[in-house]
């Protein structure tokens, strides 16, 4: 049995040192490369990015239980592996995230017209997802309206995304030696997300200068975008689509 | 990996949009307003060490022709130095080719924001006076606003008035003094004729549109007959006194003079409809304010006021009592409004023919 673990320590792949740290090569694209072992990187690539938002959308969208959505998501990612369902996108159609939604209600609703479990051994591919941290997350939200579950695949994706590039972020900056960077910027920006302090009570909290503060922030909201961008850049097939995306996600084109 | 809450999600977006000023020396705080072309931040000056506004543009300009037009804007506000117009200190790119301008912090409300507030009509009236007479000032130096309206002016908490937004201002060489004859010569560099008399970069995505017959500039509830129809060879100076009238309007009656759903509502509208009387909206309204209103809001050129000072003018001359050329008062009117303004004397005078009626009551007795 061949197992891959994505989850949750793969978050950082695709950045400095990590799967296409040149070119930033799109892993859609490499999805249909001839080349086995750059297709196995893309396939980790975006089963980092979307399992989360494919989990929670099964749950939600058919109201499955935990068991049953954990073997849809692994089916549905092993399917797409084997059948190479990635390249079939086609760039000029639909957003890759709305094809990859498509694709899985394609594949739900056929799962449920052959009523059968997935089962899955032998020599299938079973991924090691964090489903628990899933259920956790879909325990603290408020579910969504019956109507919005398309929206609700959107901002999973969107929190999917984001959430990968902070982990990314903090082991750049940590990697780096800039902890204090990171520090300023999870306080300033997500600790306390509706009322974030001053720079001058950052000042005071982290004992550096009002100026220190404003640059370390600088540096690392520059870093955090970048690394947004990439990650934007990997999970799409065209410079059309990363701009039509990063400006859904970012609100501004990117150069 | 850490689970971001709905509220982690915004503020993380909204930290990825914001610009990176890395290259310059100003270091952005907080966004403070968006509109469809450009963003408004609060920065700080790192040399000086003050704060300030910087709005960065949402397009990029591999080209330079943005960055062109923006100078261009920065000079034509240079040009116009006057308290009620926001002085810009800076134009650049940013490393992801945007195009930036700092510009002074102005602290205070937008006028649409500021007219809900309960205010007095003398006291608006005082606020309009100031716009008047930052357009006028501006028409005076030959540089046509061409897209007012209560958004684009704020007001201070201490009363100040700034008209802002020049970033579709035309020049009027032939009409404009030595300074904006001098303006136009040093600000026309190598742009074209449409990037000469065209600044597309206001904040509102309203403001420009491309249209089969030329360009539309202006935010539709507040454009004039004009500009509507895309005749930008007749815009000048009684185009903003046009949309000076649509502001007295929404000031007095609350509301804009038309509310176009579309441009082809706008144009039909404004065409080829009359608004309904702001008295309509606010019977307490004096006459003498609506007809100023109405005015500026003729459909023919020549029937508005020529210039804003005219409608300034008017304005002064309302809140001292005073006739307004918009209104001609008939003889009632006139003697009411003249015994309003020597009520004390006439008391006085009827206290003292009272007492003689009382005397004379009583000796005759």
């Amino acid at each position: 049995m061949l197992v891959r673990g994505l989850m949750p320590d793969d978050t950082d792949s695709g950045l400095r040192g990590g799967r296409f740290p040149i070119t930033r090569l799109s892993a859609i694209v490499a999805a249909g490369s001839q080349d086995q072992a750059e297709r196995s990187r893309a396939f980790d690539l975006l089963v980092a990015a979307y399992w989360m938002p494919v989990y929670k959308y099964i749950r939600i969208k058919w109201n499955k239980s935990s068991e049953d959505a954990k073997d849809l998501t692994q089916g549905f990612f092993v399917t797409a592996l084997e059948k190479n369902f990635f390249h079939r996108y086609d760039p000029a159609r639909a957003r890759f995230r709305t094809f990859l939604r498509t694709c899985l209600e394609g594949f739900v609703s056929n799962e449920e017209k052959a009523a059968r479990r997935i089962k899955r051994g032998g020599n299938a591919v079973i991924l090691s997802l964090d489903f628990d941290s899933a259920e956790d997350q879909l325990a603290l939200a408020e579910p969504p309206a019956p109507n919005a579950t398309d929206e609700y695949f959107e901002a999973e994706w969107a929190r999917s995304i984001l959430g990968l590039a902070v982990e990314a972020l903090r082991s750049e900056l940590l990697a780096g030696g800039k902890e204090i960077y990171f520090r300023l910027f999870d306080r300033y920006v997500l600790e306390d997300p509706d009322s974030p302090p001053s720079y001058k009570d950052l000042a005071r909290e982290f004992d550096l200068s009002v100026s220190n503060v404003t640059n370390y922030l600088a540096a690392a909201r520059r870093e955090f975008r970048r690394i947004v961008l990439e990650k934007l850049r990997e999970l799409t097939a065209t410079d059309e689509e990363f701009r039509r995306e990063a400006r859904t996600l970012l609100g501004v084109d990117p150069q | 990996m850490k689970w971001l809450s709905d509220s982690m999600v915004r503020r993380l977006r909204e930290e990825a949009d914001l610009p990176d000023l890395g290259g310059t020396k100003y270091r952005v705080i907080q966004r403070v307003a968006s509109g469809g072309m450009g963003t408004v931040y609060l920065a700080q000056d790192t040399n000086l060490g003050r704060k300030l506004a910087v709005k960065v543009m949402n397009l990029q300009d591999p080209s330079g022709e943005l960055a062109s037009r923006m100078l261009r804007e920065a000079r034509i506000v240079a040009l116009l130095e006057h308290p009620s117009i926001v002085p810009i200190h800076d134009v650049g790119t940013l490393a992801d080719g945007r195009v930036f301008y700092a510009m002074k912090l102005v602290q205070g409300g937008r006028l649409d924001q500021y007219a809900k507030e309960n205010i007095s009509l003398p006291d608006l009236l005082r606020v309009f006076q100031k716009v008047c007479e930052a357009v006028a000032f501006a028409h005076a130096h030959g540089v046509v606003h061409r897209d007012l309206k209560p958004e684009n002016i704020m007001v201070g908490a201490f009363g100040e008035v700034l008209v802002m937004d020049w970033g579709v201002a035309k020049v009027l060489a032939s009409r404009a003094g030595e300074d904006g004859a001098q303006a136009e010569r040093e600000i026309s560099g190598e742009l074209d004729i449409d990037a000469r008399t065209t600044l597309p970069l206001s904040s509102g995505a309203e403001a420009v549109r491309e249209t089969a017959g030329g360009m539309l500039i202006g935010t539709p509830a507040y454009m004039s007959p004009e500009q509507v129809l895309g005749k930008t060879d007749l815009l000048d100076e009684r185009t903003d006194v046009y949309a000076l009238g649509a502001i007295l309007y929404f000031l007095t009656a609350g509301r804009s003079p038309f509310e176009p759903a579309s441009m082809a509502d706008a144009r039909e509208l404004i065409v080829n409809r009359t608004p309904l009387r702001p008295r309509h909206f606010n019977p307490k309204l004096p006459r003498s304010i609506e007809a100023m209103a109405l005015k500026a809001l003729s459909k023919e050129r020549e029937e508005r006021y020529a210039t804003a000072q005219e409608m300034a003018d008017d304005i002064v001359r309302f809140l001292d009592g005073k006739p307004v050329s918009a209104y001609p008062e008939n003889i009632v009117e006139r003697a009411g409004k003249w015994a309003n303004q020597h009520r004390f004397i006439i008391l006085l005078i009827l206290a003292y023919l009272l007492m003689r009626f009382i005397v004379l009551l009583i000796f005759r007795r």
